[in-house]
């Protein structure tokens, strides 16, 4: 491992929340994740004997069908217990169900709408087990998705001035980034929301506690010429308890063309995806657009660290 | 411990054998006789005195509670709403041990988490409730599973 981190950290290890990682683990992750982005599509199966459980307890596309793709792609078997199913099975308890999975499988990539789900399951199961999201907490292989874009296309995480931008609450994506943030030392890092979608005290304590500052209270327009990464988040109605509150803001977080003008040749956007308003398709052929490239170098990162957690 | 508060013995007649309960925050006395639950109604002999004034804390309350000797239990429940209490053990009117309480780094099982969606609150899953301490004063846990916080007064409230 190029960056002094020992290959044994990684065995059999729990991917809970990214603050559990050091900045050379996750360089050493990238530099995986970069051989597999570069070797197209013959792998050699490294991991023809094991079997990947997905467990959802939340409906999700785009996480759980990465996570199978990668397992796939590197020769593992995947067994899937989807959100339908896991409603079916009413009388079980979570901690029952995990248990189960533990027997049947290498390794359990969970997502629960709990937070702390998968900080349970971890301490149940002896296999390890690999967060897909946890309520409105951590979504730990996303924020290594999305600093490793920020690597890959900027050259590096340091010196660069971010802005987060939408629902910062509880989009979990836009949370879990900013603890991946700590790791590094960003220039600035906004968070241009409405007042009711601000970050939690306690997380923005903690993000100060680790030494991020995050800046509040401030419009797009007003700094969009002076940013290098735009994180998208989508603002979920059911967020508002009032629905003309949401009407009113929504258009205020919407990554409009006329905005995104004024911005550096150079910025790009990330967006977790799936996207709804707020990123719209009138961008996706202006240089800005990075949010397919992040979304199909999921399936590689996750390929990776896999086989950091499986491989031999 | 009598001997420094030379008013206060006027007010209360010393024990003889038990536990005093020195330098809880003024007002807090009665949240810390509940949490010990309530001895005086098993015939125990019991004083409160409230708004003494104290070098350390201003204003401080204390309870003497005769015959009782705190279980680990108690002592760690009393971290939680007193965080700076003093114990003071008495036989035979002679105080014959100190100890000071502090907040326990980690409460198992006892804290219930605020956040309505943590596992930790969900029915019949076999969880345990964890809170680390992240400040002595004012006094505030996390829960290990979500993050939230809880303040002083959601702890004290709790604890009782
Ligand atoms: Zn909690």
């Amino acid at each position: 491992m190029a960056h002094g981190a020992e290959e044994s950290g990684w065995k059999n290890r729990d991917v809970i929340d990214i603050l559990g990682f050091t900045k050379n683990e996750l360089l050493d992750l990238f530099e995986e994740t970069d051989k597999f982005v570069e070797q197209g599509s013959d792998f050699g199966e490294p991991l023809r004997h094991k079997i990947v459980a997905t467990a959802f307890f939340e409906p999700s596309t785009r996480t759980r069908l990465s996570f199978s793709s990668a397992a796939l792609r590197l020769g593992a078997k995947v067994i899937d217990l989807s959100a339908e199913v896991s409603s079916l099975m009413k009388g079980e308890s979570f901690a029952d169900t995990i248990r189960m999975l533990e027997a049947y499988s290498d390794l359990i990539v969970v997502r629960h709408p709990s937070e702390g789900a998968a900080l349970f399951a971890s301490e149940i199961s002896s296999k390890p087990v690999v967060n897909g999201g946890d309520g409105s907490q951590h979504h730990p292989t996303q924020a290594m998705l999305d600093v490793y874009t920020v690597n890959k296309l900027k050259g590096g995480v340091d010196g660069l001035t971010y802005a987060l931008v939408g629902d910062i609450k509880y989009a979990r994506t836009a949370t879990s980034f900013l603890y991946a943030l700590t790791k590094f030392n960003p220039r600035r890092v906004y968070a241009v929301c409405p007042e009711a979608l601000r970050p939690r005290a306690e997380v923005l304590k903690r993000l100060e506690g680790l030494g991020l500052r995050v800046e509040l209270g401030l419009e797009l327009e007003d700094i969009i010429g002076e940013l290098d990464v735009v994180y998208a988040t989508r603002i979920q109605k059911e967020r508002f308890p009032d629905q003309s509150e949401y009407e009113k803001v929504k258009g205020s977080y919407r990554l409009a063309r006329t905005v995104m003008e004024k911005a550096k040749r150079e910025c790009i956007i990330l967006h977790p995806l799936p996207r709804v308003e707020e990123l719209p398709y009138e961008l996706d052929s202006t240089p800005h657009a990075a949010y397919f490239k992040q979304a199909a170098w999921g399936v590689p990162l996750r390929m990776a660290l896999l086989k950091l957690i499986l491989g031999g | 411990m009598d001997s420094h508060t030379g008013s206060e013995t006027m007010i209360v007649q010393r024990i003889a054998n038990g536990t005093v309960i020195d330098h809880i925050p003024s007002g807090k006395a009665l949240a810390v006789l509940k949490l010990l639950g309530d001895p005086h109604v098993k015939g125990f002999r019991v004083a409160l005195v409230m708004n003494v004034s104290s070098k350390k804390m201003g204003k401080k309350d204390i309870v003497k509670v005769e015959g009782v000797e705190l279980s680990d239990e108690q002592v760690q429940r009393l971290a939680l709403v007193a965080p700076q209490a003093t114990l003071n053990f008495v036989r035979s009117y002679q105080v014959v041990a100190k100890r000071n309480v502090s907040p326990p780094s980690v409460v198992v099982g006892l804290l219930k988490c605020v956040n309505p969606t943590c596992i930790t609150v969900k029915q019949r899953e076999p969880v345990y409730s964890t809170f680390l301490l992240s400040s002595q004063a004012p006094l505030t846990y996390v829960c290990r599973y979500c993050g939230r916080e809880l303040g002083e007064y959601e702890i004290s409230s709790q604890v009782q």
